[in-house]
């Protein structure tokens, strides 16, 4: 509040020719972002520091020379910004051939994570030519890795670091790091050795946020030959109580992956081992496909809907015609929805007027 | 807990009590480790030395089941150093000064007597929360699953109250919840002291208001713990049904548990797998997984949330709430005609004042955080801001008692157990999920190297546990994770069955089990 009890004018920049407001501390390309101006990037995600390394997110700046990378380069007032010029067009269109001249292939299957597309998409978007620029690789796979989660193909590594920065930064677990420079760039191991050996929790952080497809998720990629589409639900995950949001990832009726959700409010993108690969149990064929009775001969015995709960209701009504209302008892799950621990506990308080329902919380 | 979890990572102290955060709940301590990235510093309270503990700046390496001595200390250390927060005890609590009274008694060296903690180092953690600007309290089954659980979170409470360190952004009291939706379970009212949104079974108000509503005469006595239940069984409980409970495996005593399940004339679980429980019922009815069931869950954070069916379910599976509602209906009870878990959720919405301005439609997001009394209101992402839910914050006087055993001649060893990163629970889920076991191929009883050596152990070969209840088997793992004289076992695999040697005693107040301290024998098996 100013002496007159107006607000200061508030800061602003012009923006592809029209003025825009700005808060302290954003850069250009969050500007530019809020305002619908899309601006490509490679290295970017906006739960990391800004990092400017693939300078696809460059743009011309009024009273510079060179293009500025918008994703580390900070808002003033007065700024005047082009994103999307022929030059800055043209130049994002020559360092895409340059990115994608390392790469043996383009086209990877969306199953291998989140961002898995992104390189791609803009090299469609651009109609960059891949075969233009030949020369060395950086980066070569340990082989010898079999852990069953987390597939590596650094012949697709682009060097942006994703998986490296969202490790250290989102997960806090520092496992893989970056060793060696220019073409000899390679991700990987304290000691180059296996994932399981490193401080690798197998969160899957670093396949989600890789845009390239050289880290992917085993476990969906299984899936990659079902020639149908993948749908995604949202839900929150079936493990602790964190609750994290994840899009389960199907095709057909196949749970075949998960993806983090990147506006879940409680992990904002993270997940755990558990959340990201553990998620088959579901369609497993040891799950209980109908109803079972015990009979004379001790054993189980498959049965229809109504005679399973006929023989369940006439159990109860016998107990409590023989012991009283007091003598059923009832345990819910704390692993099942809200729906299923209230009818419990109304089964329970509707049924015999008593309390005597619990959940698996003392234990 | 108290604050969201997006406050995890604004304290400038954190203070982890009991809490294998970054096994347990590896995503709230990606938060954590945020809040340490930027400067916050970081006291860890733990028998074993966990991950937590590694990125602590103060480490206290208590005795399993040590935790009140050490917080009562903690408190004595910050009145003598004068640093309450004597507004916040004057206009916000009640019994501040007695409490300030009683903890004159317990000095550090008192603590250290019981807790093996060197007196100075409570102190340093003493004097590191009470003066942090932001101090918050973070902590899981390692506080409660003792027999004086209630009496550890009190003296929790205690700290924060003492020294203003709740109400407000990134301080509090947070347990972690362990199951999904175990907080949405307790809100429901699965509880025997409670109807839906925590409305007490002994008032008489609220006797009236479920009469009415489930058009029935309700008892107006506390109903009995699952603990008693299980005492009881075939003596006065002659039929169960368990929904989604493996309670064979994750209760404490197994061989009680078994006893008295069998001891019951009807028993039917509700379940997506042949579980060990399962295995003991009369009926099993199959259940629809996550994954295939519409419905609502709420977090640690009290976050009310939607879990969506993505695909249908496997054979003849059906959600929980139309089986027990079709069972109820053949019961000729009334009010169990559901066609949708929309209608359920809508009538927990209707009689519950925490969740009466929330439908089906508007958790659609995952905006809110209970309590959410009327329509219109944003939700409770922070308790006690203003004021407490009771009026004011009570300090408890709270005294050490001993664990419900101690070691001894016959069984030497303190055994704690808990939970691993890649596992979960009795691992009826992950167990069944490919990949798991090329990291946790089996259990491993962890055991301090020095020890391995002491008691004739090889690392990586079998080891006998016995407690007064029963033995098990179990290969060694040497590592100075675990303390001198203190090992630890998870119960996931059901070919350890670790809670087959504990239930040695019980909170008086919860009925939680003492599963974190269970006086043990350990012995090589040769074969």
């Amino acid at each position: 509040m100013n002496q007159n009890g107006h607000h200061p004018k508030q800061k602003t920049i012009i923006l592809n020719g029209r003025e825009v407001a700005f808060f302290e501390g954003e850069t250009v390309y969050e500007v530019a972002q809020r305002n619908q101006q899309d601006i490509p990037t490679l290295c970017y995600d906006d739960r990391l520091e800004p990092f400017g390394g693939c300078r696809l997110c460059v743009v011309d700046v009024e009273g510079m020379r060179n293009p500025v990378a918008s994703c580390t380069f900070q808002a003033t007032p007065g700024l005047v910004v082009n994103t999307h010029t022929e030059r800055i067009e043209t130049h994002r269109k020559t360092l895409l051939e340059m990115v994608v001249s390392e790469n043996r292939e383009l086209e990877v299957d969306p199953l291998r994570g989140y961002a898995s597309q992104e390189l791609t998409d803009l090299v469609s978007l651009y109609e960059a030519q891949t075969g233009r620029f030949q020369g060395s690789q950086s980066g070569t796979t340990n082989t010898e890795d079999d852990n069953p989660f987390i597939f590596r193909d650094y012949d697709l590594c682009i060097s942006c670091y994703r998986c490296v920065r969202v490790c250290a930064e989102e997960e806090g677990d520092y496992a893989i790091s970056i060793m060696n420079r220019g073409f000899e760039t390679q991700i990987t191991t304290e000691f180059n050795g296996l994932l399981k050996d490193s401080a690798c929790t197998f969160c899957g952080q670093c396949v989600q946020t890789c845009p390239t497809g050289a880290l992917g998720d085993l476990k969906a990629m299984r899936a990659a030959s079902i020639p149908l589409p993948i749908a995604k639900t949202r839900t929150i995950c079936p493990y602790c109580g964190v609750g994290c949001s994840v899009d389960v990832l199907t095709k057909g009726d196949q749970i075949v992956g998960i993806h983090p959700a990147m506006d879940g409010p409680a992990n904002e993108g993270a997940l755990c081992i558990k959340g990201q690969f553990a998620f088959d149990f579901v369609q497993h064929g040891d799950r209980l496909k109908t109803p079972l009775i015990r009979g004379e001969d001790g054993r189980f015995h498959p049965a229809s809907w109504d005679e399973a709960l006929d023989r369940a209701a006439d159990g109860f009504q016998k107990v409590e015609e023989q012991y009283g209302r007091h003598a059923v008892y009832g345990v819910a799950s704390g692993r099942a929805p809200h729906e299923a621990a209230y009818t419990m506990q109304k089964f329970i308080r509707a049924g015999y007027g008593t309390h005597n329902i619990d959940n698996c919380s003392r234990a | 807990m108290s604050n969201p979890l997006r406050d995890m990572e604004k304290p400038d102290v954190i203070f982890c009590i009991g809490t294998n955060m970054t096994e347990a709940h590896p995503v709230a301590a990606t938060r954590l480790k945020k809040a340490l990235a930027k400067g916050a510093k970081m006291i860890v309270a733990d028998p074993r030395v966990i991950g937590l503990a590694q990125k602590a700046d103060i480490y206290m390496q208590l005795r399993v089941g040590s935790d009140s001595a050490l917080l009562l200390a903690m408190a004595n250390v910050i009145a003598e150093a004068g640093l309450i927060d004597e507004g916040f005890i004057d206009e916000r609590t009640v019994k501040g000064e007695t409490f300030l009274d009683h903890v004159k008694q317990f000095p550090p060296e008192w603590a250290e007597e019981i807790t093996g903690v060197p007196a100075a180092t409570i102190r340093e953690a003493a004097l590191l929360y009470g003066q942090a600007d932001r101090g918050a309290i973070y902590y899981t089954l390692g506080i409660t699953e003792h027999i004086c659980g209630v009496d550890n979170v009190q003296s929790l409470c205690n700290l924060a109250l003492m020294t203003g360190n709740i109400g407000r952004e990134g301080t509090g009291i947070n347990p972690m919840r362990g199951q999904n939706n175990i907080q949405g379970a307790g809100d429901c009212g699965a509880l025997p002291n409670n109807y839906v949104g925590f409305q007490s079974v002994i008032d008489p108000e609220n006797q009236a208001k479920f009469e009415k509503a489930y058009g029935r005469p309700m008892d107006r006595e506390k109903g009995m713990t699952k603990v008693t239940a299980l005492n009881l069984c075939g003596k006065g409980v002659h039929a169960m049904l368990i929904d989604g409970e493996n309670t064979v495996v994750s209760d404490p005593d197994r061989e009680h548990c078994e006893h008295a399940l069998r001891a019951l004339d009807h028993l039917v679980v509700i379940d997506i797998f042949m579980t060990e429980t399962a295995e003991l019922a009369d009926v099993v009815l199959p259940a629809t997984a996550w994954g295939e069931t519409d419905g609502v869950c709420t977090n640690t954070e009290r976050r009310v949330q939607r879990l969506r069916a993505a695909v249908p379910p496997q054979g003849d599976a059906k959600p929980d709430w139309w089986i027990v509602s079709q069972l109820a209906q053949r019961l000729g009870f009334s009010g169990f005609d559901y066609t949708h878990p929309k209608e359920v959720f809508n009538e927990i919405c209707e009689l519950s004042p925490i969740y009466y301005g929330l439908d089906w439609d508007r958790i659609e997001h995952s905006e809110y955080q209970w309590p959410v009394p009327e329509e219109g209101h944003p939700g409770t992402p922070r308790l006690h801001e203003e004021s407490f839910i009771n009026g004011r914050g009570i300090f408890s006087v709270v005294t050490y008692r001993d664990p419900a055993e101690t070691i001894s001649e016959e069984y030497p060893v303190w055994l704690t157990t808990g939970r691993r990163l890649e596992s979960y629970h009795t691992r009826t889920q992950t167990g069944r999920a490919q990949g798991i076991e090329y990291l946790l191929p089996e259990e491993r009883l962890e055991v301090h190297p020095a020890d391995v050596q002491d008691w004739g152990l090889l690392d990586g070969e079998w080891a006998r546990l016995s407690s007064p209840r029963g033995s098990v088997k179990v290969k060694v793992m040497a590592t100075d994770r675990s303390p001198r004289g203190t090992v630890f076992a998870s119960f996931s695999f059901a070919d350890v069955p670790i809670n087959i040697l504990t239930g040695g005693g019980y909170d008086p107040a919860t009925h939680t089990a003492e599963l974190k301290v269970c006086p043990v024998r350990v012995e090589p098996v040769n074969n």
